[in-house]
């Protein structure tokens, strides 16, 4: 099972959340880090690394022998990656979404392939090997996250729960990140920012079509918004983490949920029964 | 005309709240949020809309059922994996996958794909209580976030040309990806808001390395720094390192939580101490603008 958890609004806790379920759990578990901008989890999870790949996405390459400067291929793409006046095209490999369209077009053959790197995955484990962690990052300066996190999904397999970190917001990292998922547990805070935010993740996931509940985090320190938007919507709130200070501390220094709050392990713990039962 | 943008790398960092506040204390201004995924500058600033546009960018793939024969060229070709098979055995395009490349429409041996323009959201002109708002809505799972992006920033600095406002504050998103650069090149000055946690030293790090890449000059705010006063000093360190200039700190503080739910930015609702430490910290970002 894959279980996502994601939220429109950063900072909300959600590397906490998708952390203390893979330490609650005593199975051989996946974690995998899609917030390919930022990722954290490793600094939580300090897992021990066996692998490190680039994540490598195809570029036009021009054959000026072979082209006839007749733009064909600068006329087709749609993310003006290839910019042709009277000339052989200049190419803007950040803006190259690897469609193949400029190939297609192309009437002389003069387009080949060359890879360019877009970010890293990291492979490793921790807690002793029962945790395997999987974290994509996005080079500096590169745009595209969807390639990474592309990869990052490559390596979950079927047999063993999964924990998906996703990155904050809607749009196309998110659904990219939400894509297998089977279950998404949003993680709010209960502010007008919170709730704001965790009505957009709420339509998005709806419109995917995945099952999802909500986890509040800090719940007793805001307003009620939260809670009465979930009732309305009859949407389960599986969760509620308490605002504690020893909490941020923990957080701050790298600790988890449960080196602040030791007894939500057992929570945490029931937490991927509770959806298997509700999922079925 | 100068242009600030206010970005964090890590999400919750305080971005908005913060610039809530100089959107208070700024004298002549013009205010635009960029992050259109989540948009949340307009619940303290209570913007009146003044004009909302759509926006459309891109096309998207929409195979007609009838037409089709089957074939699976698309699908072969699709790099996005964007297309499904119906249970009548047609071809279908799955909305959210399709990066509106267009390779289908090509392809397709009996033409049956149009490609419709895409309606991504919209864009707000209004008005508030500190001045001209430019915002904007991406609709739910859309494209083209860095589109609108630099739609948004271009309308700001179009109305700020025409209302004669000598600056721009943007409430920038988080991440270091595509509507982030969108939101930072070519501008005048980067406020990076952290806090003193590992991730926001880490996120910190890979955001002025951003800065660095595109050349835009950066100085750092640490917020809720007395939750590690250890941490903060090795962040304003890293600043430095990263070659940009710590301006100031913010203590943790309820007030923030109280005035956002109250609809209004921390100066209005409070005088304490986090108040004058962002007075004196929007004073030294205004010198460094001269």
């Amino acid at each position: 099972m894959i279980i996502a958890v994601a939220s429109g609004k950063g900072g909300t806790g959600k590397t906490t959340v998708a952390v203390a379920l893979v330490l609650a759990s005593s199975e051989p578990v996946a974690y995998a880090d899609c917030d390919v901008e930022e990722p954290n989890g490793s600094i939580f999870l300090k897992p021990e690394v066996a692998e490190v790949e680039r994540v490598l996405v195809e570029v036009p390459d021009i054959d000026e022998e072979k082209c006839t400067s007749c733009g064909k291929c600068a006329r087709f793409c749609q993310f003006n990656a290839l910019v042709s006046l009277g000339t052989p095209p200049l190419v803007f490999p950040e803006l190259c979404h690897s469609c193949g369209g400029c190939e297609i077009v192309c009437p002389t053959g003069a387009i080949s392939w060359r890879k360019v790197s877009v970010g890293e995955i990291t492979l490793g484990r921790s807690d002793g090997g029962r945790i395997s962690v999987v974290q994509g990052k996005l080079d500096v300066g590169s745009s595209l996250a969807p390639p990474v996190i592309r990869q990052v999904k490559t390596y979950i397999a079927d047999d063993v729960l999964t924990v998906i970190d996703c990155p904050p917001g809607t749009s196309c990292p998110v659904i990219e990140s939400l894509g297998d998922a089977d279950y998404v547990l949003l993680v709010t805070e209960p502010t007008p920012f919170g709730l704001h935010d965790l009505k957009l993740a709420v339509e998005t996931v709806r419109v995917l079509g995945i099952p999802f509940s909500v986890i509040i985090n800090r719940f007793d320190e805001g307003d009620s918004g939260v809670e009465d938007y979930c009732i309305e919507e009859s949407i389960d709130v599986i969760v509620r983490i308490p605002h504690r200070r020893e909490m941020a501390e923990a957080y701050s220094t790298g600790g988890n949920l449960f080196d602040a709050i030791p007894e939500m392990r057992e929570l945490f713990r029931e937490i991927p029964r509770i959806i298997v039962r509700g999922v079925k | 005309m100068k242009e600030i943008v206010v970005i964090s790398g890590k999400g919750g960092t305080g971005k908005t709240s913060i610039t809530g506040c100089f959107a208070a204390l700024a004298e002549n201004a013009i205010l635009a949020d960029c992050d259109v995924d989540a948009a949340d500058l307009h619940m303290l600033l209570a913007p009146e809309v003044i004009k909302a546009t759509d926006f459309i960018s891109g096309n998207e793939a929409v195979i007609r059922e009838d037409d089709c024969i089957a074939c699976g060229v698309c699908m072969e070709k699709c790099r996005f994996n964007a297309i499904e098979t119906t249970p009548e055995g047609k071809c279908r395009v799955d909305p959210y996958g399709c990066e509106g490349c267009m390779v289908c429409v090509e392809v397709c041996p009996v033409k049956a794909i149009d490609f419709p323009p895409n309606h991504c959201g919209e864009w707000y002109y209004s008005h508030t209580r500190f001045g001209p708002l430019v915002h904007a809505r991406l609709g739910i799972a859309q494209e083209n976030s860095g589109k609108l992006v630099s739609t948004v920033r271009r309308e700001a600095a179009v109305m700020a040309e025409e209302l004669q406002k000598d600056l721009i504050i943007v409430d920038g998103p988080p991440g270091i990806g595509c509507p982030v650069i969108a939101s930072i090149t070519g501008a005048s000055l980067l406020i990076v808001v952290t806090e003193p946690t590992i991730s926001g030293k880490h996120d910190m790090k890979r955001v002025l390395e951003l800065a660095k890449h595109f050349s835009v000059p950066a100085l750092v705010i640490v917020n809720k720094w007395d939750i590690n006063p250890e941490m903060t000093a090795g962040i304003e360190e890293e600043a430095v390192l990263g070659g940009a200039h710590p301006i100031g700190r913010i203590p943790y503080d309820r007030a923030f939580t109280v005035a956002q739910i109250n609809g209004r930015t921390l100066v209005e609702e409070s005088s304490g101490i986090s108040v004058e430490n962002i007075t004196t910290i929007w004073e030294k970002v205004c010198r460094e603008l001269k």
